[in-house]
C-alpha cells in the first residue's frame, strides 16, 4: 500500500489531466497521476501497433493546444513541435480537386475554378468566423460564471463576459450587429451559415467538415456552426484556425506534458487503473486502485468524462440525485471511427498530382452537403455511413519520424459510426466491414491505394471507449452544443471544475470549454484548485 | 484568368505585359498584387518616380479589379450603390466614387466609367464582386467580373500626352481630366482615359491582352529623346501619396475587409465627403451618412507637413511639444521623404481637437541609424494631403 499522503491526485493521464498536474506541480504541490495504462496520453497518443509504423491512433493533428500552455510547461524543452499544414483537398467525383494552400493567392485562385464569388467570399466568410473566434477567445481561459450566483466572483465573471462583447480594444467595440452574428452563429445549422457566403457545392462541404467532426450532430443540425468555431479557435504559430502535426505523433504532445511533470516533482502511476474514489462526509479523500492499493490525497482530480466519474468510480449514494440525473442525462453521443493504415508506399490520388501540398494536409472525399446529411442519417439508422464523411491525413509526408523510409502513415478520421450498431450490435465481422467499406471508399480516388494497405487498425465508437476510456467513444467528452457548453458543461451549476462532492474536481473535456487536444479545461481546472488553496497559478495563460 | 492552369508551383498570374515588365525588371523584385506579379522596383525607385515627375512612368497596373455593369438600370444599379449622384454622367465620362455599407462605412474607391447609359465599367482595388451582385438585387442589370480580359497600363508625367502625340494618337491633347475614349496606337485600338495616381499630367490605356506587348514597345518609343521608363509599385507609392490620393487597406480598414469594427472609416473621416450627395434618392448607407455627418467625425485623415527629414513612417501622433505631457491623438498610415516638394509629408488620422487645417501635432519618429534608432519628436503641421497638384494636370488641351 502506497503510504505517501498527495496534496492532489489526478485520475487519468490524459492532456488535460497532464496539464492540470503540471501547473499543480509548478505552484509546488505535491501531484500524483494515476493512469489505467502503461502509457500516459488518453486520446493524445503515439503508438506503435504495426512494427517500425507509429500511429496517432486517436486524436491525429493538433491546433487547438493553447500557445500559452506549450510555453508554461516548456512542451518545447520537453520535446514537443508542431509541423504546420501545407494544404488540404476535397477530391471530386469527376477527377477535379478542390484545394486550400498556404498561399492566400493560389487559394483565391483554387476555389474561383468553383466559383469567383465563392473564392472572394472565402475572405468574407474568414474575416466573420475570425471575429468570432475572437470573441471566443478570453471565453476560453475563464471559468464560466454561475449565471444564477450571487457571489461577488460570479457577478465578477459575468460582468467579464459582458465586458468582452462590448470590448472596445480587444475586439474592436463589437456593434449590435456583431452580437446578433454571435447569437446567430452559436445556434446555427453549418449548412445555413455556409449558405449565407458560397453557392458551390464542394466550397461549403469542405468547409462544413470541421462542424461536423466528433458530433453526433448533421450540417442540418441547429448547433452545429458552433462546432465549425471550436475547431477555428487554434492557431499554429498565430495563424488562427490553422492546423499542424504533432512531430512524433499526438503521444508527443502527452510525452512532453509528463516529462514536464516529472521535472517539477510531479509522479505518474501507470498500469493502475482507479476502481474507485473513496468519500467520507461529502468529502473525497482517496482513491482506491483495481488492485486495492489505497491512494490518499487532500483533493482528487477526474480527467475522466462526466459521466465516468459519476457513474463509475463515484458511488451514486454519494451524489445528490438531481446532480446525477443530470449525469445520466449528459449526451456524449459515440458518432466517429477511426482507421490507422500502414501504408508501402505514398497512395496517388486520381485528382492530386504528387507533390503537390494540397495532398500533404486533411483530405476528404465528401462531394455535397446533402451527402454529409446522409452520412448522418444513416448514423440515426444505426448503421455505419455507406458514403462516410473521412478526415484523412497521412502524417508521414510531413513528419519523418512516422514511419519506415518511404512507407506512411496514414491516419482516417470517419464520421459517422453508431456506437450500438443496428440489428445486433458490433461483431468483429462487421468492425472488419466496417474498416473495408471506409478502405473501399477511399480507394476510389486513387489508383494505388487497396495495394499498399500493409496494416490497419480499425476503430468503431467500441474500440475507442474501450482503449481511451472516453462514453461512446465520443472524442469531446461530450456534445459541443449549447445547452452543454460554458455555465451548462457538464452540469449546470458545477461548471467551475467542482462537483457536489468536497475536494473533488473536473478537468477534462467534459467541462468548459469542452475537447480537443487543447488543454484549456485542464488550465482553468488547476487555476480553480490552486484559488480553492489560497495559492496563484504561474501562467502566460490570464 | 485561365484557371485551369493552377499549379502549386506558380501560385501567382503574370500579366499580359510580364515578357517586358521581366525583361526591365532588373531588381527582380515582385510585388503581389490581387493574385499577380508586379514589379516592386525596376532598378531604381528615385529614378522611377522621377520619370513620373520629369517625362513620364509607365505603371503596369492590369491587376485592378474591373466589373462591366450592363443592362436598363446600370445607372440606377450605380447609384445606390456608390455615395454621390451620377444621374448626369455623361457617355465617355469618368466618375470618382466610394461606396459603403449600410453603417456608411466606406468599402472601397474607385473610378466608374460611363460607355452609355446601359454600360458602366467600375475600377478598383479590392474585390467586390459580392458586394456589386448583391447590391445589384433589384435592379435590371449584370455584374461581370471581367478583370482579366483587359491589359493596362498607367501612362503618368508632364511628356505622356506628348509622346501619345508623336505615336499619332489623334486628337489625344483635348481629351478632357476624367473622360475616355477609344484611340489607336500603331494600329491597335484601345481606350485611353484621363485619370491616374499621380497628381499629374497623365492617362491610363486599356486594351485587349494580345496587343499588349506592343503598346508596352509603343510607349518606349521615343526614349532617345525623352526617357520613358517602366516604373514600379514603390514609385507609384511615392506619386500617390504626393497627390494625396488615400488606399483601402492603407490608409484605412475596407468595411469588407476590417476585423475590429471600430476600425472601419466614414467617408468624413477620410476626408471624403465632398463624395457623399445625401440630397440624392436612397442609397446604401444613407441614412447612417446622414447620422454620421450630423456628428461630425472623431478623427480625420489628414495631410501633415512634418519638420526635419527623417519619414514618419508608422509614427504615432501627440498632441503636445512636450513628450513628457503628451496625449495620443492619431497615427500616420503613409509617410515620405517628397522629392519634388523637399517636403517631408505624411497622411494620418487625427483626433477631432486637431484635425483642423493649420494645427500642430507631434509624431515621434523611430528613424533607423546603424542599427539604432533616433527618437525624433516632430513638430507637424496639418494640411490638405493634397500636397502635389499641377496645374498641367488638368489643362485641355494637355502639354504637348
Amino acid at each position: 500500500m502506497n503510504k505517501t499522503k498527495y496534496d492532489v491526485a489526478i485520475i487519468g493521464g490524459g492532456h488535460n489531466g497532464l496539464t492540470t498536474a503540471c501547473y499543480l506541480a509548478k505552484a509546488g504541490l505535491k501531484v500524483i497521476v494515476v493512469e489505467r495504462h502503461e502509457y500516459v496520453g488518453g486520446a493524445a497518443v503515439s503508438r506503435e501497433l504495426h512494427p517500425g509504423w507509429t500511429y496517432s491512433n486517436c486524436s491525429y493533428v493538433c491546433s487547438l493546444l493553447r500557445p500559452e500552455i506549450f510555453r508554461d510547461l516548456e512542451l518545447s524543452k520537453h520535446g514537443l513541435q508542431i509541423i504546420p499544414y501545407e494544404g488540404s483537398a476535397s477530391m471530386l467525383n469527376d477527377g477535379r480537386f478542390y484545394a486550400h494552400y498556404q498561399d492566400h493567392d493560389l487559394t483565391y485562385r483554387s476555389i474561383a475554378q468553383f466559383s469567383k464569388k465563392d473564392a472572394e467570399a472565402y475572405d468574407r466568410f474568414g474575416k466573420d468566423v475570425m471575429r468570432q473566434c475572437k470573441i471566443i477567445k478570453p471565453l476560453l481561459k475563464m471559468t464560466p460564471p454561475d449565471p444564477t450566483s450571487f457571489k461577488p466572483k460570479d457577478i465578477m465573471g459575468l460582468f467579464e463576459f459582458a465586458k468582452y462583447f462590448a470590448a472596445k480594444d480587444e475586439l474592436g467595440g463589437l456593434g449590435e450587429k456583431e452580437i446578433y452574428d454571435t447569437i446567430r452563429f452559436w445556434t446555427m445549422s453549418v449548412r445555413d451559415y455556409l449558405e449565407e457566403y458560397f453557392e458551390s457545392d464542394i466550397v461549403k462541404v469542405h468547409l462544413a467538415g470541421s462542424a461536423i467532426i466528433g458530433t453526433a450532430l448533421g450540417p442540418y443540425s441547429p448547433g452545429s456552426a458552433y462546432v465549425l468555431l471550436h475547431h477555428y479557435m487554434g492557431e499554429v504559430d498565430g495563424t488562427v484556425g490553422a492546423w499542424g502535426y504533432s512531430r512524433g505523433g499526438m503521444g508527443s504532445i502527452t510525452k512532453a506534458m509528463a516529462s514536464s511533470l516529472k521535472s517539477n516533482n510531479g509522479e505518474i502511476k501507470a498500469g493502475s487503473p482507479v476502481s474507485q474514489i473513496l468519500i467520507k462526509n461529502n468529502k473525497s479523500y482517496g482513491l482506491v486502485l483495481e488492485n486495492g492499493d489505497e491512494i490518499y490525497a487532500d483533493k482528487i482530480v477526474s480527467n475522466l468524462d462526466v459521466k465516468r466519474t459519476f457513474l463509475k468510480v463515484v458511488e451514486e449514494k454519494e451524489l445528490p440525485s438531481d446532480f446525477y440525473k443530470a449525469v445520466k442525462n449528459f449526451k456524449i453521443r459515440g458518432s466517429s471511427g477511426k482507421l490507422n493504415i500502414a501504408l508501402d508506399d505514398l497512395p496517388i490520388w486520381k485528382s492530386i498530382p504528387v507533390g503537390d501540398p494540397a495532398g500533404t494536409g486533411d483530405l476528404h472525399i465528401t462531394q455535397n452537403i446533402e451527402e454529409m446529411e446522409g452520412a448522418y442519417d444513416d448514423w440515426k439508422d444505426g448503421k455505419w455511413s455507406q458514403f462516410p464523411y473521412v478526415d484523412m491525413c497521412i502524417p508521414s509526408i510531413n513528419d519523418p519520424t512516422m514511419a519506415p523510409q518511404g512507407k506512411h502513415y496514414m491516419s482516417v478520421f470517419i464520421q459517422y459510426v453508431p456506437y450500438n450498431l443496428a440489428n445486433g450490435g458490433w461483431t468483429e465481422e462487421k468492425r472488419l466491414e466496417f474498416g473495408k467499406h471506409v478502405m473501399n471508399r477511399i480507394g476510389n480516388y486513387s489508383t494505388n491505394f487497396n495495394d499498399i494497405i500493409n496494416h490497419a487498425e480499425i476503430r468503431t465508437p467500441k474500440e475507442i471507449e474501450a482503449e481511451v476510456g472516453l462514453t461512446e467513444g465520443n472524442i469531446f467528452q461530450g456534445e459541443l452544443t449549447m445547452d452543454q457548453l460554458m455555465f451548462n458543461r457538464p452540469v449546470p451549476g458545477y461548471a467551475q471544475y467542482k462537483t457536489p462532492i468536497k475536494n473533488l474536481y473536473m478537468c477534462g473535456s467534459s467541462t468548459h470549454p469542452g475537447g480537443g487536444v487543447m488543454g484549456a479545461p485542464g488550465v482553468n481546472a488547476a487555476r480553480e484548485i490552486l484559488k480553492d488553496l489560497k495559492m496563484k497559478i504561474s501562467t502566460h495563460y490570464i | 484568368m485561365n484557371t485551369s492552369k493552377i499549379s502549386y508551383k506558380k501560385p501567382l498570374l503574370e500579366t499580359p505585359f510580364h515578357e517586358r515588365t521581366s525583361e526591365h525588371c532588373y531588381a527582380n523584385d515582385w510585388y503581389r498584387w490581387a493574385g499577380y506579379k508586379v514589379a516592386k522596383e525596376y532598378s531604381s525607385t528615385e529614378l522611377e518616380y522621377t520619370s513620373m515627375r520629369n517625362t513620364a512612368g509607365v505603371i503596369d497596373i492590369t491587376p485592378m479589379h474591373k466589373y462591366d455593369i450592363k443592362g436598363e438600370d446600370a445607372k440606377k444599379f450605380i447609384n445606390k450603390l456608390i455615395t454621390k449622384d451620377i444621374t448626369n454622367i455623361q457617355s465617355n465620362q469618368v466618375a470618382y466614387g466610394i461606396w459603403c455599407n449600410e453603417d456608411g462605412m466606406v468599402i472601397d474607391d474607385g473610378t466608374i466609367f460611363c460607355f452609355n447609359e446601359n454600360h458602366f465599367r467600375i475600377f478598383c482595388a479590392e474585390r467586390n464582386l459580392n458586394w456589386f451582385s448583391d447590391t445589384a438585387t433589384g435592379f435590371n442589370a449584370s455584374v461581370e467580373d471581367i478583370s482579366p480580359s483587359i491589359a493596362a497600363l498607367a501612362f503618368q508625367g508632364p511628356l505622356s500626352c506628348k509622346i501619345l502625340n508623336l505615336l499619332k494618337v489623334e486628337n489625344i491633347e483635348n481629351l478632357k481630366p476624367f473622360h475616355f475614349n477609344n484611340y489607336n496606337i500603331e494600329n491597335h485600338n484601345v481606350t485611353i482615359s484621363r485619370t491616374g495616381f499621380s497628381g499629374d499630367l497623365g492617362y491610363e490605356i486599356w486594351c485587349d491582352p494580345s496587343q499588349a506587348i506592343d503598346v508596352w514597345d509603343s510607349l518606349f518609343k521615343f526614349n532617345r529623346d525623352y526617357k520613358v521608363l517602366a516604373a514600379g509599385m514603390n514609385a507609384l507609392e511615392m506619386v500617390r501619396i504626393e497627390a494625396g490620393f488615400i488606399q483601402p487597406n492603407v490608409d484605412f480598414m475596407s468595411a469588407e475587409q476590417a476585423l475590429r469594427p471600430n476600425r472601419m472609416r466614414n467617408p468624413y473621416e477620410l476626408g471624403l465627403g465632398w463624395l457623399v450627395n445625401l440630397d440624392k434618392e436612397y442609397f446604401t448607407g444613407k441614412q447612417a451618412l446622414i447620422r454620421h455627418k450630423e456628428k461630425g467625425p472623431e478623427k480625420k485623415l489628414v495631410g501633415l507637413d512634418i519638420e526635419g527629414d527623417k519619414p514618419a513612417v508608422g509614427s504615432v501622433l501627440y498632441d503636445n511639444s512636450k513628450k513628457n505631457q503628451a496625449k495620443e491623438i492619431g497615427i500616420v498610415t503613409a509617410a515620405m521623404w517628397s522629392p519634388v516638394l523637399k517636403s517631408n509629408i505624411a497622411i494620418g488620422f487625427v483626433s477631432k481637437e486637431h484635425y483642423k487645417l493649420g494645427s500642430n501635432v507631434y509624431a515621434e519618429i523611430y528613424h533607423p541609424e546603424e542599427l539604432d534608432y533616433r527618437k525624433i519628436w516632430a513638430e507637424c503641421k496639418v494640411v490638405k494631403k493634397q500636397f502635389f497638384n499641377n496645374p498641367r494636370r488638368n489643362e485641355t488641351p494637355a502639354f504637348t
